[in-house]
C-alpha cells in the first residue's frame, strides 16, 4: 500500500527538484522525443536519460519490475505493427530494400526494419524519464507544485483529494467485494461475462454509495472552512524553485527546440538515411 | 450545480480515485488473454451524469494518469486525453438529467445509453487512434482496430454498470412531490 505509487525517497540531485519542475521536464521531454522520429536525437535522449539514473541514485534493482512492464509492451506492439503492416517502413521512406532475397507482403525490408528500430528506440528515450518521475516524486508533493505551474488551485486540490482517498476507497472495495463473495457472488472465469460484469455491478453500488456519502461529507468540511474563498492558498508540501530547477526547465525547452529544428533539417519527422 | 464549486472538487477527486482503484486493482478476466474488462468507465459515466461535464473531464484525466503513472509504463496520453474527452461528453450529453433529485427513468435510460455508445465511438474510435498516429505514427489499420475493440469492450460495461448504477443511485434519492398530504 505504501508503495502503491513507487517513490523511493533517497537524496540526490533529481529528488531535491521540486515535482512541479520534474513535471514540466517530464512534459517537455516526452513531446520532444513524440515529435521527431530522428534517430541520431532519439539515440542522444536514451543516452542522457541513461546518465540520469545514477545522478538520481535510482537503482536498475529498483524498478526492475517496471522495466518488465514496460518490455512486454514494447515487445506486443512491435509485433503488432509488423503484422498490421509489413509495409509501413516503405511508405515513410519511399524506397523499398528487400532483404534475404525474400519477396512479398511480409518479406523483411530494410525500411522496416529502420522503423521498428526508430519506434524502439521511441520508448527507449520517454520511457526511462518517466520511471524516473514516478521514483523520484512524493505524489503529495507534485499535487502541491501544480498549482505552482499554472493549474488552478482547485483542480490541484482535486489531485491532492484523489491520492487522499485511493487508499480509502481501495480499503473499501476490498471489504465489499468479501462481503458479497461470502453472500455467493463469482468473479472468477467459472461465470459467464455477462454475469461477471452483473456481479462487478452488485459491489460497485455500495461502494459508490458511500463514495457519495463522502462526497457530501468532505465537501461540506471544506465548505465549513472556507474553501474557494480566497484567490490563493498555501500548501503543505509546496517548494519555492531553486536556480537549479530553472537550469532543469531550461534544457528541456532548448531539448523541443533542438526537435523542432531537426524536423525542418530532415523536412518531415523522420531521418531518411534511404535517399 | 452546474458551476466549479466545492462538491464538484471533491466529486472529482474522489471520482477520481474511484477510476483509478477499480482500473488498476479490479481485473475481471474477459476470456481473451491479457485483456481484462474496465469496469471504470462505468463509473465514469455515472460521475459526469451526477456532477456534470467538468467532474467527468477531469476524473478521467486525473484518474487514466495515475493508472499509468502507477503502473510505469509510460503516460499514454492519446489514451489519457481519450478518457477525459468520454467523461467530458457524457456530462454535456447529459446535462440535462436529475439523477439527483431522483429521476432515471425509461427515457432517460434511452438517452444515457445512447450517450455512451457515441461518447465511446467519439473517444476510442476517433480520437485515440487520431492521437497514436499523430504522436507515435503507428500503422492507422492496428490502432483503429485496437480503438474498435476498446470501444466495444466500454460499451458494454458502461451499459450494464453506468445504467445500474444510475439507476440504484437514483432510486436512493427521494422525489420531488413524493409526501403527500393526508386529509
Amino acid at each position: 500500500m505504501t508503495n502503491l505509487f513507487n517513490y523511493i525517497d533517497r537524496k540526490s540531485k533529481v529528488h531535491d527538484l521540486t515535482g512541479a519542475t520534474k513535471f514540466v521536464c517530464l512534459l517537455l521531454w516526452s513531446f520532444a522525443a513524440m515529435y521527431t522520429y530522428d534517430t541520431r536525437f532519439l539515440l542522444a535522449l536514451t543516452a542522457l536519460s541513461l546518465i540520469l539514473f545514477p545522478l538520481s541514485k535510482i537503482r536498475v534493482k529498483d524498478v526492475s519490475f517496471m522495466l518488465g512492464f514496460t518490455a512486454v509492451f514494447m515487445i506486443l506492439n512491435n509485433v503488432l505493427v509488423y503484422l498490421f503492416s509489413p509495409q509501413h517502413g516503405t511508405e515513410i521512406y519511399g524506397t523499398c530494400t528487400y532483404l534475404f532475397g525474400l519477396t512479398g507482403k511480409y518479406a523483411p525490408t530494410k525500411e522496416q526494419l529502420f522503423y521498428h528500430f526508430n519506434y524502439f528506440l521511441k520508448y527507449l528515450a520517454s520511457i526511462p524519464v518517466v520511471i524516473l518521475f514516478v521514483s523520484t516524486t512524493n505524489p503529495s508533493e507534485f499535487a502541491a507544485s501544480l498549482n505552482k505551474i499554472g493549474v488552478k488551485y482547485s483542480i490541484a486540490y482535486s489531485v491532492a483529494l484523489a491520492l487522499r482517498y485511493i487508499p480509502d476507497v481501495q480499503k473499501e472495495y476490498d471489504e465489499i467485494s468479501k462481503a458479497q463473495q461470502a453472500r455467493g457472488i463469482e468473479m472468477s472465469k467459472k461465470a459467464t461475462l455477462i454475469n461477471r460484469i452483473k456481479s462487478a455491478a452488485a459491489i460497485l453500488i455500495p461502494l459508490i454509495l458511500t463514495s457519495m456519502d463522502r462526497v457530501e461529507i468532505v465537501s461540506n468540511a471544506m465548505e465549513l472552512r472556507g474553501f474557494g474563498k480566497n484567490k490563493k492558498r498555501t500548501w503543505y508540501m509546496g517548494r519555492p524553485f531553486k536556480a537549479s530547477d530553472i537550469l532543469a526547465m531550461a534544457f528541456c525547452v532548448l531539448l523541443v527546440v533542438i526537435a523542432a529544428l531537426l524536423n525542418i533539417i530532415n523536412k518531415s519527422r523522420f531521418y531518411n538515411p534511404f535517399v | 450545480m452546474r458551476k466549479f464549486s466545492v462538491k464538484t472538487v471533491v466529486a472529482t477527486g474522489i471520482g477520481a480515485a474511484l477510476f483509478f482503484v477499480l482500473g488498476r486493482f479490479v481485473a475481471i478476466p474477459s476470456g481473451i488473454p491479457n485483456t481484462n474488462i474496465s469496469i471504470q468507465y462505468g463509473v465514469l459515466a455515472f460521475i459526469s451524469a451526477v456532477f456534470g461535464p467538468i467532474a467527468g473531464l477531469l476524473s478521467g484525466l486525473i484518474g487514466h494518469f495515475f493508472i499509468d503513472f502507477s503502473f510505469g509504463w509510460g503516460v499514454w496520453w492519446s489514451w489519457v486525453i481519450a478518457s477525459a474527452v468520454f467523461g467530458c461528453a457524457m456530462g454535456f450529453a447529459t446535462k440535462k438529467m436529475d439523477i439527483e433529485g431522483g429521476v432515471f427513468t425509461g427515457k432517460n435510460i434511452a438517452i444515457f445509453n445512447i450517450a455512451q455508445v457515441i461518447s465511446h465511438i467519439i473517444a476510442w474510435v476517433v480520437i485515440a487512434p487520431t492521437l497514436d498516429i499523430l504522436i507515435y505514427q503507428e500503422p492507422a489499420n492496428k490502432v483503429y482496430l485496437q480503438g474498435l475493440t476498446g470501444a466495444g469492450v466500454n460499451i458494454l460495461t458502461t451499459a450494464i454498470v453506468g445504467t445500474l448504477l444510475c439507476v440504484a443511485y437514483a432510486a436512493t434519492k427521494p422525489k420531488k412531490d413524493s409526501l403527500k398530504e393526508e386529509n
